[in-house]
């Protein structure tokens, strides 16, 4: 029962936390640049407004176009729930494998890239194109991420790869620090952000994700926001939930509330430290072209593959 | 445990040497392509301090110090005023793309290991894995050198080659000092000769681009 409750309360927490990241690293960005920024609550608000707002849809527009809002969000509030955050043993958490993880991804991706042509505009036809060569070239990557890690800890669950960690057997391990790289770059492409693609422009030659919703309005555009939120909170309690597990209450019995609050806690401060960080990055580089994209995500891909390369050499040894 | 742990760490150094020959592969600009060799070369000092506290053979810290000194600040800072002497930081053209170079690499890292690996079944772990790694170095200093057409960058490739020279003789046991000594002031000559040759390329040529010596068939018409 009180598994079932904890559930719901993951499923509400990163319905709320994912605006009040982004921002956050929108605030750190403009501080770190010398700006007032807005407060990290605007999102909020911004959500608030649109979702009061008239959607204002296209004559020829058909039901992919209505219906692909909603269902991105659903699937990226989904995948956000299924990733363990702050407890171990919750009922969703059971069907929390990592490739079914990158199928739900893709299939939110996958719809949002045809509700960008559905319309028939240029803009969105060139940002749907563009993101699926985004897509397929991050995914291969990711997947080779996930068998390198499965190879190491033979299972692809995420609650058994973050037990194996938290159990303290690792050590250090090239080859999981060549992964944690290469997912860090892929989920920098998949979440849009900085060498990839620019969240916070409307510049026509390099937009890729808002110039494939560039469309919607309304409430439309709230949920397709949301989505793209809840995106960036997932990746970020992805990495937290492999690559650094510790904190995560095992067992949520009820003499276990004070771990589970505990958990809770540290799994706050590791948002907010990956937010930290990725505000940090993004002021320092620069965007990349479109077409360097390919070299960046080849670099992903490498270096997975290399980290499979190197378990299979300290493991025949 | 101090066993497993001597050993990821001996691992961590020389991946690192690894990882970072392929940033050499992906960089295009000469300022980071000189950063990316100076950070290799301490790489390759880190790993062997380390090996020679590991092996408790202290000739080995000698070596991690040249490596430092020379290779790490010396090198870097002379071809850093050599590029800027010479007006040619922009960017380098590569022979092939960058994706296809970055495939051949990881290519030519499975060839090493499946190389070396049968071959050293009687040495210790430590021994085969650093072999491993360095014979990939040393693959993809001379890949390095053949994808690239500025003669700078060409040197670069080849000092990373040295590097998994190095790291290759601080792996096995044993290895004479002289050696390595030897190694290491051969490198130095050679980037001195390397560095005349830069000025007298470019006084003849115009440019660093070795493309241009293909065509030249000397002071003859």
């Amino acid at each position: 029962m009180l598994s079932f409750l904890l559930q719901l309360v993951q499923l509400l927490l990163v319905l709320l936390l994912a605006p009040l990241l982004t921002g956050f690293v929108r605030t750190l960005k403009a501080r770190l640049v010398g700006r007032r920024g807005p407060s990290p609550a605007q999102p909020y608000r911004d959500l608030w407004r649109l979702l009061r707002k008239e959607a204002v849809v296209a004559e020829n527009a058909s039901w992919v176009f209505r219906s692909a809002p909603s269902l991105v969000f659903a699937l990226s509030w989904l995948a956000a729930a299924l990733v363990p955050t702050f407890a171990l043993d919750l009922p969703l958490l059971r069907a929390a494998d990592l490739i079914a993880l990158v199928a739900i991804l893709g299939s939110a991706r996958f719809l949002q890239a045809l509700a960008g042509m559905d319309v028939g505009t240029s803009f969105g036809g060139i940002g749907s194109s563009r993101e699926m060569m985004i897509a397929s070239l991050a995914e291969p990557a990711i997947l080779l991420v996930i068998f390198t890690i499965s190879l190491f800890i033979h299972s692809t669950m995420l609650p058994h790869i973050a037990g194996f960690v938290l159990a303290g057997e690792v050590g250090i391990r090239v080859s999981l620090g060549l992964a944690l790289i290469a997912l860090i770059m892929v989920a920098i492409a998949e979440t849009g952000r900085i060498p990839v693609d620019n969240p916070a422009t409307h510049l026509e030659l390099t937009m890729v994700h808002e110039a494939m919703v560039l469309e919607y309005s309304g409430r439309h555009l709230a949920l397709i926001e949301a989505g793209q939120m809840v995106r960036l909170l997932f990746f970020v309690s992805l990495i937290a939930a492999i690559f650094a597990p510790w904190g995560i209450a095992e067992a949520s019995t009820a003499e276990g509330v004070g771990l589970v609050g505990i958990g809770l806690a540290l799994y706050l401060g590791k948002v907010f430290a990956g937010g930290l960080l990725l505000a940090l990055f993004e002021t320092g580089i620069a965007k990349m072209r479109v077409f360097r994209v390919s070299e960046f995500l080849a670099g992903a891909l490498l270096l997975s593959l290399l980290a499979t390369i190197f378990l299979y050499v300290s493991q025949s040894l | 445990m101090l066993r497993g742990l001597e050993f990821d760490i001996a691992h961590l150094f020389s991946s690192s040497v690894l990882i970072l020959s392929f940033g050499l592969l992906y960089q295009r600009r000469l300022f980071g392509v000189l950063q990316i060799y100076a950070l290799q070369a301490l790489a390759v000092a880190c790993a062997a301090a380390w090996q020679a506290y590991a092996q408790a053979y202290p000739q080995l810290y000698v070596t991690a110090a040249i490596a430092l000194v020379f290779k790490a600040i010396v090198i870097p800072v002379a071809f850093h005023h050599i590029v800027l002497r010479l007006h040619i930081h922009r960017e380098i053209e590569t022979v092939v793309g960058v994706n296809m170079t970055l495939l051949f690499g990881v290519a030519l890292v499975a060839l090493s290991i499946l190389l070396v690996l049968p071959m050293t079944t009687t040495s210790g772990n430590l021994t085969r894995e650093n072999l491993a790694l360095a014979l990939s170095v040393l693959l993809l200093g001379l890949l390095m050198m053949i994808s690239r057409r500025n003669a700078v960058s060409q040197v670069i490739g080849f000092l990373s080659l040295e590097n998994g020279l190095i790291l290759a003789a601080i792996g096995v046991k044993g290895m004479p000092f002289v050696v390595e000594m030897s190694v290491a002031f051969s490198v130095l000559v050679a980037f001195i000769v390397f560095g005349m040759f830069f000025f007298r390329i470019r006084e003849r040529f115009d440019t660093l681009d070795v493309h241009y010596l293909e065509a030249f068939r000397g002071e003859r018409h």
